[in-house]
């Protein structure tokens, strides 16, 4: 006989808990097994049938053991006592569930027991220090009471739990007991797990441990922490929780990861996944084609689920991620750029912007006509449509899906007060987005329009209001996007500059010095339009200041040279 | 709402007369059969694969509603032991779109069970479905207390004109229409039911550039833990009570969900459209079908170079189209 005893509780799927019995008194280890009081009695009477003439198997007094309660920790106490006292060849007792599987040959384990005959594997640690605790109960598990239900009746035990933190009632922690919690699978040393059950605290112990919240995670873990000699602060149990603390179950489709755990036991286990039970309920040599223990991996997978319930691919959008305004930081998934003013005073901009920058370039995303979209196309990544009902029926939407769609690749568009508006807010709250803006601009193509300037003086006069509203928008408090505001008088002074200023911000190519510059429009006369239109009763004034003598106003002929950043 | 749900379920029950049934095999429910209702019209062609790739997800029983069929749907589903059928000649306008009668025979026979709501022409993806059968799925929802789970509707469609290629009896019918949409779809919240409205797509795309507000809706939850005080409102777009249209995470999170592939788009449609037009039986008269008829005229081509090819789950689940949650 072995000298490892396994207790086993068990509530659901008998078919496969006996499955795995057979497989552990096959190698020699004999059972204890604590089947639920809720197991009907037929089921119970024909799984202890199954095993009538096994003497490695027994069968202890049944408990009630509903999560959370005491009636886990009664279970295993009833069922190791009968294990110290029926078999008193074990050296170790591995407690587990009917949904444990074991993931490498029994020997192995017993080996491994029998080399560390004095080290109890049991995850243990102080309250203070764990981080897997959820929904708040730490170290109040341990010093309120909890009569209700925590499944069952989930007001009434939040209601008490309220109740007593406000009436600030604690129960006093026996003395000498130092709160330690730990995964409830564990592998102790006969030593050990018979000075907790022998003790003669015990009836305190327990007695105090009936009203603790979660027991089965606290008992052993603590009274270990008195009795044992060496502890070694780990289960031998794999199973990974999810970010409500209910267990992950396995499928078929997890064998070549738990091939490469270096646990030897598994929890849980899908009750029909047959392949998990095929592969590793087989003799010695099939169970492990030995593949190189790579447990990193299955944490990652696991990391990464929780990491997806709760936080989520930022920026997404669908049928089951809606974030609430403000919840994601950012509201689009990459980052991006606005530009606005720089078409009207620059020549060939959009493909200049793209070559310095190394983007993809946009025209007037918003444009009233259609989604100018890059290269004259349309339809975006996506599929998404140029289609301007399409994208007014819902602006924000449409940009979060540019983005979206384009991830990798970062995007620039022209924006302006000629263009829908009504993604403002969104974008101002965007962190990812980069508003440069250059106030004013937008008067470059009216003052070069041969227009009539009655209707011009119209156009300017709405296109000006369009823009201030914008601009209020973009120096509220809540803005979350970068932005950069010039007035056109104030950018021209020094457009070079400012340019360098634009691609380093934006470029994904790190900051290249620009050797190569896009003309500026032919701005003469522009501070006597200006001028017109203050004449005519409207007051521009997002330009900034433009004196009416020409002189002052740098033109194309006297191109400043272009500023040349060395990279030293 | 509660009143509105009372009414339904009264609704259903007078409704309920409409329905006849042919074949009757409910006395072999157990209580863990994951049952699906549909709800048909002159469907025959795709039933045979429809029930193929169901019972191979892990269906285990099928509630079938006949609306008036005429192809002899009712000889094929007869005699098949996991089918039970209804058959009416009621006005599928004047039950809700049919849901009057789906709400009865839930009430009826799905309390406690998990219930697939889908239509002939959608077949239900889910996270891991090559790999985990669909009683995972409900059993990890069930551990989870998820009692509800969605699956947006996505349109694919053929490359070419839709008429081009035909469709046989029996045949996948991704074989001919494996393209989609995949990032065009616009969310927004319902208030009064508390569900997520989605449109987008390519019936918006083509049919619906010029008036998107019509465009039809792609969010559904065609699964559910039913309880017979539970009904859906409009096909399975929404249910009450409303907690069942929680299916969405509002605090940054992605919940679980799936996707309905939606094979509408065969060279059965130009047909059905014009059939259903003259109907006139579905949704703000029939619109949807008259801007297909509209359409269909100049033999419009829903494939655009921005199209995906379907793969598989993974592919959706990347596209950001559905999510696998904390399932791993």
């Amino acid at each position: 006989m072995s000298s490892l005893g396994i207790v086993m509780l068990v509530h659901t799927a008998l078919d496969r808990a006996e499955q795995v019995v057979r497989h552990w008194v096959a190698a020699g280890c004999p059972v204890v097994l604590h089947a639920d009081r809720i197991v009907d009695d037929a089921s119970f009477r024909a799984f202890q049938a199954a095993f009538a003439d096994e003497p490695l198997v027994r069968f202890s007094r049944r408990h009630r053991c509903e999560w959370g309660t005491w009636g886990i920790v009664a279970a295993s106490q009833d069922a190791s006592e009968q294990m110290l006292e029926a078999f008193p060849d074990v050296r170790h007792v591995y407690l587990m569930s009917g949904s444990c599987l074991p993931l490498r040959p029994v020997e192995e384990l017993v080996d491994y027991l029998a080399d560390r005959p004095e080290t109890d594997f049991i995850e243990s640690a102080t309250t203070a220090d764990v981080p897997w605790i959820v929904g708040g109960l730490g170290a109040e598990r341990f010093t309120l009471r909890f009569p209700f239900s925590w499944r069952r009746h989930r007001r009434l035990f939040d209601g008490y739990v309220n109740l007593q933190r406000r009436l600030k009632v604690r129960r006093r922690i026996p003395l000498g007991l130092v709160p330690h919690m730990g995964s409830q699978w564990w592998c102790l040393t006969r030593k050990t797990l018979s000075a907790i059950l022998q003790s003669p605290d015990r009836p305190r112990y327990d007695a105090y441990f009936r009203r603790v919240w979660i027991p089965d995670e606290s008992y052993y873990q603590t009274l270990a922490r008195i009795y044992s000699t060496n502890i070694e602060s780990r289960s031998l149990t794999l199973s990974k929780f999810d970010y409500q603390g209910r267990p992950h179950v396995f499928y078929d489709d997890h064998l070549p990861l738990l091939r490469r755990s270096d646990c030897f036991v598994a929890r849980k286990i899908w009750p029909q996944a047959e392949k998990l039970y095929q592969g590793f309920l087989t003799d010695a040599a099939g169970a492990m084609k030995r593949t190189e223990p790579n447990p990193g991996k299955i944490d990652r997978i696991f990391a990464k689920a929780v990491e997806r319930r709760t936080r989520g691919r930022p920026g997404l959008y669908m049928q089951s991620r809606f974030p609430r305004h403000g919840v994601d930081t950012a509201s689009t998934s990459a980052p991006y750029a606005v530009l606005q003013g720089f078409t009207e005073i620059f020549e060939g901009f959009e493909p200049w912007l793209a070559r310095a920058t190394g983007t993809r370039v946009h025209g007037h995303l918003f444009a009233p006509e259609r989604a100018e979209l890059a290269e004259g196309q349309t339809l975006a990544p996506g599929c998404l449509s140029d289609n301007t009902e399409l994208r007014d029926y819902n602006p924000e939407g449409y940009l979060a899906n540019l983005i979206w769609n384009t991830r990798g690749e970062r995007q620039c568009f022209q924006f302006g007060p000629r263009d829908t508006q009504k993604a403002n807010s969104f974008m101002a709250g965007d962190a990812n987005a980069h508003i440069l803006v250059i106030t004013g601009a937008w008067a470059v193509p009216l003052f070069r329009s041969d227009r009539g300037f009655a209707e011009l003086r119209q156009d300017a006069a709405r296109l000006q209001k369009i823009e201030t509203a914008q601009l209020r928008i973009l120096r509220s408090q809540w803005v979350r996007a970068r932005v950069r505001v010039w007035s056109l008088a104030e950018f021209i002074e020094t457009p070079m500059e400012n340019l360098q200023t634009v691609v380093d911000d934006i470029g994904t190519t790190g900051a290249s010095p620009l050797n190569e510059a896009p003309k500026m429009v032919d701005l003469e006369g522009f501070g006597q339009f200006l001028q017109n239109l203050k004449n005519e009763g409207m007051h521009p004034y997002l330009m900034g200041d433009f004196p009416v003598n020409p002189a002052s106003v740098p033109t194309p002929d006297r191109p400043r040279r272009p500023y040349l950043v060395s990279k030293s | 709402m509660r009143i509105r749900r009372k009414r339904r379920l009264l609704r259903a029950l007078r409704k309920s007369r409409e329905l006849r049934c042919i074949q009757d095999n409910t006395r072999r429910l157990r209580p863990d059969d994951i049952l699906l209702v549909a709800t048909f019209r002159n469907e025959k062609i795709r039933l045979p694969y429809f029930l193929k790739y169901y019972r191979d997800l892990g269906v285990t029983h099928f509630l079938f509603i006949d609306n008036d069929s005429s192809d002899g749907a009712r000889s094929y589903l007869e005699g098949q032991a996991d089918v039970s059928l209804w058959h009416t000649r009621g006005s599928y306008k004047k039950s809700t779109f049919g849901v009057d009668w789906v709400n009865y025979l839930l009430r009826r026979y799905a309390h406690g069970r998990w219930v697939l709501h889908v239509d002939p022409d959608e077949f239900f993806v889910y996270p891991f479905c090559d790999t985990r059968p669909l009683r995972a799925l409900t059993d990890w929802l069930d551990t989870a207390q998820i009692r509800s789970f969605s699956a947006m509707l996505l349109d694919v469609y053929p490359k070419g004109p839709i008429e081009e290629a035909p469709y046989h009896a029996g045949q996948d019918p991704l074989e001919i229409a494996h393209w989609f949409d995949s990032g065009n779809y616009t969310v927004t919240r319902n208030n009064r039911y508390g569900n997520l409205w989605i449109q987008g797509g390519p019936r918006a795309r083509v049919f619906f550039a010029d008036r998107p507000k019509l465009a039809p809706a792609l969010n559904k939850t065609p699964l559910v833990k039913w309880h017979r005080s539970y009904v859906f409102v409009s096909s399975s777009h929404m249910l009450l009570p409303r907690g069942l249209n929680q299916v969405y995470e509002t605090g940054g999170g992605e919940k679980a969900s799936g996707i309905l592939l939606h094979t509408k788009f065969l060279d059965t449609f130009g047909v059905k459209a014009k059939e259903e037009l003259n109907r006139g039986q579905h949704y703000a008269g029939s619109a949807e079908y008259r801007a297909y008829a509209e359409s269909l005229k100049n033999h419009p081509e829903l494939w655009c170079k921005w199209s995906e090819k379907y793969i598989n789950w993974r592919q959706l689940e990347i596209l950001g189209l559905m999510s696998k949650g904390n399932w791993a």
